[in-house]
């Protein structure tokens, strides 16, 4: 048989359908581009689309589909409002909001809630004016939160099934290549690493990339590849510059904080995973972050430098690494202009994405590979559990982000929490909300006290040898309690808000509506 | 064992976020004060607190210091009656000018643990030295009370008082700290130096910390939990004092089972000046957490 | 003791408690918290000021709390404060 080069081929070969007749009329894509110039061509981009209204119809969302967001503007998103608003003015109903987290500049998404254009959300996690919102009722359906690695588990296991994603890029070229910095311009609101929007970028149906920085092609390195990339939409601004790009994550002056942070390094001095050539993470929050800065005293002192450093990369931890003390950086989210900084220009500090961060049954996963771990928590309780969701007041104010992950992944999950937050103790007989299990933290850090888990005697002995000073989980209780005394139990309804899944999905704990008419 | 004063970390008696959390930063001693971070229409407001404070808050082994207000003012009568019903260490008494402000202080103590029942002289006294006469008078106001613990140098008022102003590198202070230092020395108490308050200025804080343990002082004033940790590593002796202090120890043990009168150490001769720094040097060690007697080689 | 005017104590700063008491003209101690710690520690604040009061002989007040994660120390501390400045009296009684 004659294909429409007018070779012959024998017939045997497309007996089995494994080959077919090459025939550039019919197979779309394989016809010789016009010939146009690569200039013109990425004028012509057939993938940038005049407006958001259009690219939408054209991904074909519809009525109760999944979008999915990232969270690595923080405070300074303007995506999701944006998109929101523009699917609620185009009339969509029901949609399932599946974004790596939100923060308080989600507020407005109250009112999509209210009039059913959202009608369920999935998230690491909420803050603000939507967050107490959704504690006290707001939404029928219970808000589903994954820790970071639960929902790259979750979508790349397709559980978390997204159809559209709409994924925010300081800079994007016309075919695709997207960032969260730009080597070409100086003028993008870089935000660094783009972890979270890659897993989305990979698994989502249709890709909807929306920049305030169309730059020339190819824009390497790329966090999000061209041939994942379906829809390209310009619009005037992806977020506010000021919150995307806050300058290095300021050290804490709190000194309770900094007692905290002085006693966590010494836990770590003292554990056993403090070698030369060892790995480590710090969660937010302002004793973890500190730890970097005593960590860097100890280490010169004992003349040991540290293989990689995971996570949440900060200007500080920058600093060690260009200080040679840290060698490489894995970088799923970067805190701060300097760790964007950094990503832009330091040749070992790579960006991942969140499987590779923290998916539980990938064939590789960082947490895995981690020596020690700093997290900070809102509450433990006597069992070592943590809780990182809700407030003592009951009303959502966190995140799980990669807590979860990274204390069963790391051999070493130091838990910092001051023993008191005003009148609130932090630690309890049961946290309100579970978040993290017990049996994957080792060590408790108070500002008044260290508790290390029974299940790890060896690290307890440890202590004991470097005279650090323990206390158990309960004296560490007895002792806040003498100090605020008993708390009542919060008012809690019956109906579940939230959802609190482990990371492989199952459910962990749920969140009830706190009773507002206190 | 000898108390050490290495820092006192002062309070404002009126702020209850600080006092509640004032003994977590491991200073020595916490100085709760009622004088001059008070204004005038809350005195009796930042009574109150530190007295229930003083009852109710579990500050541990950490000596609970309270500055009052001088009893030529309205309010130091009723300071020191509420303190010591509450169980203060130490009453800290500033603007020392002569050892009657002393003995006046002491007698309202005293007339005050005998209503209450308390025994009388448990409750210690320090007194603050803020002005030219006060240090004029350092050893005889040091030697006035055995209710006396310390004598601290108040620079700011001093410095006024002498009518110049504050350096960075202390001149104006030298002749005051010497007299503080050895009229403590002289009268067997603790000489405590002045606050220092520009907390972004590490470095020169750290070289006047260094200037005031060689003149002799035992700690200082500090105002902010931050600068606690900096005092105490300079005031702690290093791992390298820690070990030539155990070998002079360890050939002092070893000169005693021979019988011998002489302590040799490298083929020196050691004196009794070094043995006793040596001694002084471990108990240091131990008291600031650098050495544990109990722990096996 | 008898409160001839309004007393206020305490401060809107965190850990403090502001208090304002004024004699009323209805019987009994009627206090209107403000607490962000309400759920689980109102019961107690309000148990810590009636039994302040109460020890130093007020009985028909009106009283304004503003709570800021106060203990139960600091609210004593600011209560009695509140009374003595409202009584206009001096004569403090320690123990």
């Amino acid at each position: 048989m004659k294909n429409s080069a007018m070779r012959e081929i024998p017939d045997y070969l497309l007996e089995k359908g494994e080959f077919s007749l090459y025939n550039p009329l019919i197979t779309e894509g394989l016809k010789k581009k016009e010939s146009l110039s690569s200039a013109e061509r990425q004028k012509q981009s057939r993938k940038i689309i005049s407006s958001l209204e259009k690219a939408v119809t054209l991904s074909g969302l519809r009525d109760g589909m999944t979008i999915s967001f990232h969270h690595h503007f923080r405070d300074g998103d303007y995506v999701v409002n944006y998109v929101i608003d523009r699917l609620a003015e185009m009339g969509f109903k029901h949609l399932r909001l599946a974004a790596s987290s939100l923060t308080n500049i989600h507020a407005p998404l109250i009112r999509h809630i209210q009039n059913h254009v959202i009608d369920s959300i999935e998230t690491s996690g909420l803050r603000g004016e939507l967050a107490e919102a959704i504690s006290k009722g707001l939404m029928d359906i219970p808000v589903t939160f994954r820790s970071h690695g639960g929902r790259a588990y979750a979508v790349s296991s397709d559980q978390l099934h997204i159809d559209v994603a709409f994924l925010g890029a300081p800079s994007c070229d016309p075919f695709g290549n997207a960032n969260g910095y730009s080597r070409d311009t100086e003028d993008t609101s870089a935000c660094g690493s783009m972890g979270y929007a890659r897993v989305d970028a990979n698994y989502a149906d249709k890709v909807i990339i929306l920049t305030d920085h169309i730059v020339p092609y190819p824009n390497i390195p790329f966090g999000i590849s061209q041939y994942q990339v379906d829809y390209i939409v310009e619009i005037p601004e992806i977020g506010d510059k000021n919150k995307i790009m806050s300058g290095a994550t300021r050290y804490t002056n709190n000194p309770r904080d900094l007692l905290i942070a002085q006693k966590a390094v010494d836990v770590i001095a003292a554990s056993g995973y403090f070698y030369d050539g060892f790995s480590l993470q710090t969660g937010s929050g302002g004793a973890a972050l500190a730890t970097t800065r005593f960590l860097r005293e100890k280490m010169l002192a004992r003349n040991i430098k540290a293989n990689f450093a995971l996570g949440g990369i900060t200007g500080q931890i920058v600093k060690l690494h260009e200080e040679g003390l840290i060698k490489k950086l894995l970088d799923v989210q970067s805190f701060d202009l300097d760790a964007a900084e950094s990503l832009k220009n330091n040749r070992f500090h790579q960006q991942i994405d969140a499987n590779y961060y923290a998916d539980p049954f990938s064939e590789g996963s960082v947490v895995n590979e981690l020596d020690v771990v700093v997290l900070s928590a809102l509450e433990v309780d006597t069992e070592f559990n943590v809780n990182v969701l809700t407030g003592s007041d009951g009303i959502i104010r966190g995140a799980i982000g990669g807590h979860q992950d990274t204390a069963a992944g790391a051999a070493f999950s130091i838990v910092v929490a001051p023993l008191t937050r005003g009148r609130n103790s932090s630690i309890l007989d049961h946290v309100t909300t579970l978040t993290t299990p017990g049996d994957t933290v080792d060590v408790v850090v108070t500002d008044q006290g260290i508790a290390v888990n029974p299940l790890r005697p060896e690290i307890k002995e440890r202590m004991k040898k470097a005279h650090i000073p323990l206390s158990t989980i309960e004296e560490l209780k007895e002792k806040a309690d003498k100090i605020v005394g008993i708390a009542e139990p919060l008012p809690f309804d019956d109906q579940v808000v939230g959802i609190v899944t482990y990371r492989d999905g199952s459910i962990l704990d749920v969140i009830r509506k706190i009773r507002s008419d206190q | 064992m000898k108390r050490l004063r290495r820092t006192m970390l002062f309070v404002p008696g009126n702020s209850p976020g600080m006092i509640r959390d004032a003994h977590i930063y491991g200073s020595d001693s916490i100085m709760f004060d009622l004088e001059d971070s008070v204004a005038l229409g809350e005195k009796d407001a930042a009574r109150h607190l530190v007295y229930q404070a003083l009852k109710f808050i579990d500050y541990g082994n950490i000596e609970k210091v309270v500055r009052v207000n001088p009893l030529n003012t309205a309010y130091g009568k009723d300071d020191i009656e509420a303190m010591v019903c509450a169980g203060v260490d130490v009453i800290r008494l500033p603007k020392t000018e002569t050892p009657q402000d002393i003995l006046d202080t002491e007698n309202a103590i005293t007339e005050i643990e005998k209503k209450t029942g308390i025994e009388i002289g448990s409750t210690k006294m320090m007194a603050a030295i803020e002005s030219a006469l006060g240090v004029v008078n350092a050893y005889p106001i040091a030697i006035s009370s055995k209710r006396l613990v310390g004598i601290a140098l108040g620079a700011e008022d001093y410095t006024a008082s002498l009518k110049t102003t504050r350096s960075l590198d202390g001149t104006e202070l030298f002749f005051a700290r010497s007299q503080i230092v050895v009229a403590a020395r002289a009268a067997g108490i603790d000489a405590i130096d002045t606050v220092f308050s520009n907390l972004n200025d590490m470095e020169t804080f750290e070289k006047e910390i260094r200037l005031i343990k060689q003149l002799g002082f035992d700690g200082k004033s500090v105002i902010n939990p931050r600068q606690i940790d900096v005092v105490h590593k300079i005031f702690n002796p290093t791992e390298k004092e820690i070990e030539k202090a155990l070998r002079i120890l360890e050939a002092m043990r070893e000169a005693e089972t021979k019988g011998s009168g002489v302590v040799n150490l490298d083929g020196k001769m050691i004196d009794k000046p070094v043995l006793l720094r040596a001694e002084r040097m471990i108990d240091m060690a131990i008291a600031s957490g650098m050495y544990y007697p109990d722990d096996m080689e | 003791m008898n409160l001839i005017s309004k007393g206020f104590a305490g401060t809107l700063e965190s850990g403090d408690i502001f208090i304002e008491i004024e004699k009323s003209e209805q019987p009994g101690i009627h206090i209107d918290l403000q607490s962000k710690v309400k759920n689980q520690y109102g019961k107690q604040i309000f148990s810590v000021i009636t039994e302040t009061l109460k020890e130093n002989g007020i009985t028909n007040v009106n009283v304004k709390a503003v709570d800021q994660g106060s203990l139960d120390c600091t609210i004593r501390a600011r209560v009695t404060t509140a009374i003595y400045r409202g009584c206009g009296r001096t004569d403090y009684r320690w123990e």
